[in-house]
């Protein structure tokens, strides 16, 4: 499982790296998407991987470490806020320069 | 009341910014956020006063005990640095209050979620929690600089953007290698467990490199520093006065990361590569100060290079070098804020020249131009106001240290070239008129405008007269940030009963 999870993490931090370096707004935050997928499941991991065991401390019962999951689900709300104010932003440079480059400008 | 103090300079600002929410009438907002500002100036100061004693505030949130729940860590530096936001943001709010929030909507509310991040992080002593303030800070600052639109904000704001949120990634990854490697995130626990065998020192190693460099893209750092001139040109002029703290966020991060955690455990992780790093910065925005064309450009890049030289300072580890460089960023950004500030108001009174360094017809008040004497004299560092002095102790202390000829070398080259080219500046704007006549009058400067650009002006001669009660402080500062047990101590140390929790099952 571990050598599954870190090759999904390289696969999506290689694919969003790639696209982050894309002229295009919307790659670009596709790009991010992608990246922060990477390091949600990378955060994840940070508190090992265990199965069959819930985030809770009982006496005598298996748990998993409840830390990583709560840092996670802050990350993806943070992540998911600041993605959709880049769409907005994307969209409004769209509107206002004509063109979707990163830079706001049209095509010499 | 005292017990509670640290909590104060977060929930002014929280508070307020609900309240403004709230109540959407322009005037109620600027009541609430001019009342709340005042009160967050007058808290810090006591803050300020109180950490004075030497000791330690230690605030348990929710009175969970220190590896386990968050703190806040109030010392002389945090407390210092919560004043000197809570200043800038009074004068750069009472600025906007006289037309600026009027361009767009919610300007009330996101300026004080601004002062509640800045806040935040300077106090917090959790490093999960230092990434939520950095990107409280850094949502209200998306939105602030996209305030008054216009393609320029787009532009700067899509860079801006992406920059920070690939920054957050980074961030988070070397979180995620920390907690994986020491099992811990607060700042305290981790600077003790870095000393204590059983831990991976090479993962370690990078999670701290990784969080350096996240703090020296917000610090600008060469490498990383393409996207500040530009960024902060394009705000408007209170924001962009506001935004002068954000560099110095990153700065006192970098500064107390490398005296709690890696001064005992890898002294030799910063090495000389940051230094090296910092005087090409200080070179780079010493050639954009030349290069600069538009006064906000250059206060721009006047900030980048006051980053610049304050970076040089973290890889020395010396207290005394840190108590220089604290009395420096004082000064230094209250001086870049006001230059931005100043900025603002000479390009409404230049006509269509605006704040673009050509010939224009030159400000009608004269306190404009007396004012732009002195912010240039401490800006170049030149006596007698707080900019010499600044630069003064900064050159005395790192005299003895390895790379001292180099370094007096950079900053002495790079405040002569500042020098020339702020006088060229002056020039343009006071001397040399268009030879037609001027088309419209200007217009009016509003009170708030010129009282919160005097305010921030008058703070060059002032700091420059107390220099000796200040710079005095900074050194009890930089003593206190370079004993890193008392800091541990104080966080996790046998004074805070911590029993209650590990009896419960």
């Amino acid at each position: 499982m571990e050598a599954l999870l870190a090759i999904a993490v390289g696969v999506l931090t290689a694919c969003g790296v790639f696209l982050i370096l894309r002229a295009r707004t919307f790659p670009v935050l596709l790009g991010l998407t992608l990246l922060s997928y990477a390091v949600n499941l990378f955060l994840f991991a940070s508190g090992r991987l265990r199965l069959d065991a819930p985030p809770l401390i009982r006496a005598g019962a298996t748990y998993t470490d409840p830390l990583p999951q709560a840092l996670v689900l802050t990350a993806i709300v943070i992540g998911f806020g600041m993605t959709a104010y880049l769409a907005m932003l994307a969209l409004r440079g769209l509107a206002e320069s004509g063109a979707d480059h990163v830079d706001a400008r049209e095509e010499p | 009341m005292n017990a509670h103090a640290p909590i104060l300079p977060l929930l002014i600002p929280f508070a307020a910014a609900l309240l403004q929410m709230a109540c959407s009438r322009l005037a109620c907002q600027r009541l609430i956020g001019l009342s709340a500002a005042t009160l967050l100036v007058l808290i810090t100061a006591w803050l300020t006063v109180l950490a004075d004693d030497g000791q330690l505030r230690v605030y348990a949130l929710g009175n969970w005990p220190a590896p386990f729940g968050i703190v806040l860590v109030v010392d002389r530096l945090a407390a210092a640095m919560t004043l000197l936001t809570a200043i800038l943001g009074f004068t750069s709010l009472l600025y906007a209050s006289s037309g600026f929030d009027e361009r767009g909507l919610h300007f009330h509310p996101l300026f004080q979620l601004q002062l509640f991040g800045l806040t935040g992080a300077f106090l917090t002593g959790d490093l999960f929690n230092l990434f939520v303030f950095f990107e409280v800070m850094l949502l209200a600052s998306y939105t602030l600089l996209a305030h008054g639109g216009g393609l320029a904000r787009t532009r700067a704001g899509i860079s801006y953007v992406v920059l920070n949120l690939v920054g957050s990634a980074l961030f988070l990854i070397a979180l995620g290698l920390l907690y994986g490697t020491l099992g811990t995130l607060n700042l305290a626990d981790l600077a003790h467990r870095l000393t204590l065998p059983g831990h991976d020192p090479a993962l370690a190693r990078l999670a701290c490199a990784l969080l350096i460099g996240v703090f020296a893209l917000k610090a600008g750092l060469l490498p990383l520093s393409f996207w500040l001139p530009h960024t902060y040109t394009a705000a408007g002029a209170p924001v962009a006065a506001l935004f002068a703290i954000m560099t110095k966020v990153g700065i006192v991060s970098i500064l107390r990361l490398q005296t709690i955690a890696l001064a005992p455990a890898m002294p030799d992780l910063l090495g000389h590569w940051l230094t090296t790093l910092a005087l090409a910065t200080v070179v780079f925005a010493a050639l954009g100060v030349v290069a600069a064309v538009r006064l906000r450009a250059l206060a721009a890049w006047l900030t980048l290079l006051s980053a610049g030289t304050l970076l040089v300072t973290p890889a020395q580890a010396n207290a005394q070098v840190d108590a220089a460089a604290i009395y420096y960023l004082v000064q230094s950004t209250l001086a870049g804020a006001a230059f931005f500030l100043l900025a603002g108001v000479i390009a409404g009174q230049r006509g269509r020249a605006a704040d673009q360094l050509m010939a224009g017809p030159p400000p009608q008040a004269t306190w404009l131009k007396v004012a732009f004497l002195v912010l240039a004299t401490t800006l170049a560092g030149l006596p007698p106001f707080s900019g010499f002095v600044g630069k003064l102790m900064l050159l005395t202390t790192l005299r003895e240290v390895s790379a001292g000829p180099a370094i007096w070398a950079v900053l002495l080259a790079a405040g002569f070239v500042v020098m020339i080219a702020l006088a060229r500046d002056g020039c343009y704007l006071v001397w040399k008129h268009r030879a037609t006549t001027r088309e419209e009058p200007a217009e009016a400067i509003a009170w708030q405008r010129a009282t919160a650009t005097l305010l921030l002006v008058a703070a060059g001669p002032l700091l420059a007269v107390v220099a000796r009660p200040l710079s005095d402080y900074a050194e009890r500062a930089a003593r206190q940030l370079h004993a890193p047990g008392t800091y541990v101590n104080a966080v996790l140390g046998p004074g805070r009963t911590n029993d209650r929790r590990e009896a419960t099952p």
